[in-house]
């Protein structure tokens, strides 16, 4: 069995996908863990495309032909963080289901943080490591995550998105945003709770980027605005939202 | 036809990915003029059987409209990511046939001569071709077979080493370093 210090030698074998299944799942553990081997991953499949890419041959038209027929047929994926959101745990069993839950909203997260290039199937180990070091370093908003009703959905707007995190039980929010268009020092984000279609202050997102806990309780808000205001904010929103997202 | 490489001639890639993941078939048509050459080359140097070959990139050009949405630009180039699907299927296939077929397999590959002496005669790019052929060369003898036995003939490390009579930690670094003096031949930006 490969272990510890060896398993960075793989590299190369994992990009030219030489690696059996059992070898090739720990060595995916320890590539969400080690940014340096995800890098050279990264490089060492564009290195191989390349080389595929020298083997270019001339297709049949009757390929281009069957594969455009094809599509009409094939349901197309919706993008990762969407999907990754859009179910909510069921009654019943609901605290077997947040690890899963809390890996939806990490895998959004890890979605508009982009970063270290890797293989498309190590989306979901490289996400937990994220959702392991993000609850470390937001202890507020760990909490939340770990309530057994914990809840997300989120939202884009331009190049930005947001996940709006909830718990009922625990009456709390977060929003955890990344990529949001950078504002003017005089401007901020602001973040309200959406009272029946009243805005309720809950917190500034200064940045654009980051997670934050919502001032405030839900306290029965349909949902989480964001609109942009004034530096330090206001108490009532001067805009249009940018974005919303309803707790559903 | 312009070979797609990344960031060389031909239209944007990731802007046709991104049209396609809204279900635009136009843009997959151009998508498809973009990759289907590179796909079944790579395919068929892995599997070398033709009609096999066209099924699996016929597969692997309705994942890239399927999936087209969860492609990220951030992650690496379009072709980047369809050639690793590619070759992914690919080497799955030969897995797939492998356990009836191993020993027959493992005999036909030993007879053969480096992979790299086999670069397609169709390709479209002469020049990228010759600076693949070119970095190849550059690799040792054990490094370049280490890279292609896996690469072009989808074998596992193991049988690599089993067949270059190799130690196991041998054949890892090898194909480790191998890729690494590729990448700096082929200028593969970090």
């Amino acid at each position: 069995m490969t272990t510890g210090a060896d398993l960075h030698t793989l590299t190369g074998a994992y990009a030219a996908h030489a690696l059996p299944d059992p070898e090739r799942e720990a060595f995916e553990e320890h590539l969400a863990r080690c940014a340096s081997c995800a890098q050279e991953v990264a490089e060492f499949a564009t290195t191989l495309a390349r080389l595929g890419a020298a083997e270019t041959v001339t297709p049949a038209p009757e390929l281009k032909a069957r594969v455009m027929s094809g599509i009409g047929s094939v349901r197309q994926v919706p993008p990762p963080a969407r999907a990754a959101v859009a179910r909510p745990g069921r009654a019943g069993g609901v605290r077997r289901h947040w690890p899963k839950l809390a890996l939806a909203a990490s895998v959004a997260v890890a979605a508009t943080l982009g970063g270290v290039a890797v293989h498309q199937h190590d989306e979901a180990r490289q996400a937990r490591a994220r959702a392991d070091r993000l609850v470390e370093q937001q202890a507020a908003l760990g909490s939340l995550f770990t309530a057994p009703d914990v809840r997300t959905t989120s939202a884009t707007a331009g190049t930005g998105k947001a996940t709006v995190v909830w718990s009922e039980s625990r009456g709390r929010a977060g929003l955890l945003a990344a990529g949001m268009p950078a504002l003017p020092p005089d401007r901020t984000y602001e973040l309200w709770f959406d009272d029946a279609g009243t805005m309720r202050p809950a917190g500034l997102l200064p940045a654009g980027t980051g997670a934050v806990l919502l001032d405030g309780p839900i306290a029965g808000a349909a949902g989480v605005g964001v609109t942009v205001e004034p530096a330090g904010g206001s108490p009532h929103p001067t805009g249009a939202p940018v974005m919303l997202l309803p707790f559903v | 036809m312009p070979l797609p490489m990344p960031g060389r001639r031909g239209p944007d890639l990731g802007d046709l990915v991104a049209r396609t993941a809204r279900g635009d078939q136009d843009a997959f048509s151009a998508l498809y003029d973009a990759v289907a050459g590179p796909v079944l080359g790579l395919v068929r140097r892995v599997l070398r059987d033709a009609a096999q070959s066209e099924e699996v990139a016929q597969e692997v050009l309705l994942e890239v409209w399927r999936t087209a949405a969860r492609y990220q630009p951030e992650r690496g180039e379009v072709m980047t990511w369809v050639l690793t699907m590619a070759h992914r299927r690919a080497v799955d296939r030969v897995r797939a046939a492998q356990a009836a077929a191993d020993r027959d397999r493992r005999a036909a590959a030993r007879s053969h001569t480096p992979a790299f002496d086999e670069v397609a005669e169709q390709v479209e790019n002469r020049l990228e071709r010759e600076l693949v052929r070119r970095c190849l060369r550059a690799l040792t003898e054990l490094q370049r077979e280490a890279v292609t036995l896996a690469y072009y003939r989808g074998l596992s490390y193991r049988e690599v080493a089993d067949l270059l009579a190799a130690p196991l930690g041998t054949v890892k670094t090898r194909m480790r370093d191998g890729l690494i003096r590729l990448r700096d031949c082929l200028g593969v930006a970090s």
